[in-house]
């Protein structure tokens, strides 16, 4: 597993998002609230650019006729089908056991810690004074 | 996941030729469609607007899921609604999927569920213009279907013998929900001006009759209008069969686009038992009524059936027949499937020459 250094943390400020290639890869890293998470772009159903889809909340009900709103912007609906994901998980609502998009481990560094490796970050300089969002892949 | 899932790269799909039934084009708006409208009906467009039978003006009786009923990532960047800009969807679509055909199925606006037929008869006319100066003639892999009024049968016929003679119309289009079940003979003309001219009759999912979606009235939610699109195929067809178009016109082509397939093998097996019991109040009907559709008509894949063992996807096209199934994508609409990922199945070379070309070019007698 490699660390990557993706953007600086302040880069993605909290409710925003940032569409990274990483090892060929296109990952979505979220800032929900100050914690970051990182999911692949790509629909398991059909393979739409899931993270480019609507954040949405997530829309409960106790009983017919009633909905309950939670959640604010935690939850990613593919752009194709609509399809909701959960952006802390990564598993597909509806289907959760057999429909999962691949999530990745963030953590957020001070650039102090980074540059000191082993880390890729051959996107950007790092400097010391500033926080940066690494993820496992 | 589980299951085979049928991945093939881009290149294998263009090596096959692939023929998509069901493609979306939009006007960038109303005034696209002045240039090819007479004085008096771009007064009416832009001094009154549309009127269906439909109970809202300037938006669908049920929200559809997203905006333009599109997928997200389906809005030009230039600008204009999804659908509306013919080099963003050779870019999103075309190009990388390797599309060969693509059939042009042009929805909004109906002419065919004006309120005043001459105008329906006047946008469905421009409607087909535009099709070929914008879209087909610039884009030869695309092929454009005849818009019809087909509410107005006389009006219809005219327009198919208008049109028909430029080559890059394939087909005859219509939407499903008529103002009464299709097979009345009040359609008829429509039928014998599809088979003079060799054109397939494509009948597409939509329109609005001013009836309810559903049998039982008006339903809350746009999930179940939506679930309704197979409903209202199902009696057309079996209007067809039973009022004895196929016996009337044995060469006509049907091809049923944007109702799913699943309910076609009960719907033969009910209306040929229900035949043995009930053929003298049809006695035109001189054949099963399975025998008719695997005859004379298609089913174009998409909304693609999603059961839970992918294996069942395979017995029932068994059952319905490999021979009978049309690849469509739908794109750029919200529910679109996409080429390589929508059937979850593992084909075989045949299996999939067949549904995603071979099938259609005998549907819509492709060169």
């Amino acid at each position: 597993m490699t660390r990557h250094v993706v953007a600086p943390s302040a880069e993605i400020a909290p409710g925003s998002r940032k569409l990274v290639n990483v090892a060929g890869r296109s990952i979505g890293i979220f800032n929900l609230g100050g914690e970051f998470f990182a999911l692949l772009n790509r629909c398991p159903h059909q393979g739409g650019s899931l993270c480019l889809g609507e954040q949405v909340g997530l829309v409960l009900s106790e009983e017919p006729g009633q909905y309950c709103y939670s959640r604010p912007r935690e939850m990613l609906r593919c752009p194709w089908h609509g399809w909701e994901f959960d952006i802390r998980t990564g598993q597909s609502w509806c289907d959760p056991k057999r429909m999962r998009t691949k999530s990745y481990p963030v953590t957020v560094e001070p650039g102090e810690a980074l540059v000191k490796g082993p880390y890729q970050a051959d996107i950007f300089p790092v400097s010391i004074e500033a926080d940066y969002v690494v993820i496992d892949l | 996941m589980s299951g085979a899932v049928l991945e093939r790269s881009r290149t294998d799909a263009a090596r096959l030729g692939m023929v998509d039934c069901d493609i979306h084009p939009m006007l960038r708006s109303e005034r696209a469609l002045f240039p090819y409208l007479a004085r008096r009906w771009r007064d009416e467009l832009e001094t009154f607007g549309l009127r269906t039978r439909n109970p809202f003006v300037g938006s669908f009786a049920f929200p559809k899921a997203t905006p333009a009923l599109s997928r997200r990532d389906s809005w030009p960047p230039a600008g204009g609604p999804p659908g509306s800009d013919l080099s963003f969807m050779r870019a999103q679509y075309l190009d990388p999927y390797g599309i060969e055909t693509g059939i042009l199925q042009t929805l909004i606006p109906s002419g065919k569920d004006q309120r005043n037929p001459a105008f329906g008869a006047a946008l469905c006319a421009a409607l087909n213009d535009w099709q070929i100066a914008e879209w087909t003639e610039p884009e030869p892999r695309l092929k454009a279907a005849i818009t019809i009024p087909a509410e107005d049968a006389e009006a219809s016929v005219a327009e198919i013998e208008r049109s028909a003679p430029k080559s890059d119309f394939v087909s005859i289009f219509l939407t499903t929900r008529t103002a009464e079940p299709l097979g009345r003979k009040r359609y008829w003309p429509i039928f014998a001006a599809a088979e003079r001219t060799g054109l397939a009759l494509g009948i597409h999912t939509g329109g609005s009759n001013g009836l309810p979606m559903t049998p039982g009235g008006w339903p809350s939610f746009y999930f179940e209008e939506h679930m309704a699109n197979a409903f209202a195929m199902q009696p057309l067809l079996a209007s067809l069969v039973l009022e004895g178009v196929f016996e009337a016109f044995p060469k006509l082509r049907v091809v049923l686009i944007e109702g799913g397939f699943a309910w076609a093998p009960a719907l033969a097996w009910r209306l040929d038992k229900h035949w043995a019991r009930m053929r003298p109040e049809v006695p035109h009907v001189r054949h099963p009524p399975s025998f008719y559709i695997r005859r004379q008509v298609w089913f174009a894949t998409q909304p693609v059936e999603e059961p839970p063992d992918r294996a069942d996807l395979r017995t029932l096209i068994d059952w319905i027949g490999w021979e009978r199934l049309v690849f469509a994508s739908d794109y750029p609409h919200w529910d679109m499937d996409d080429p390589q990922r929508a059937f979850k199945l593992a084909l075989s070379d045949g299996e999939t020459q067949a549904v995603f070309r071979d099938n259609a070019r005998l549907a819509y007698r492709l060169p």
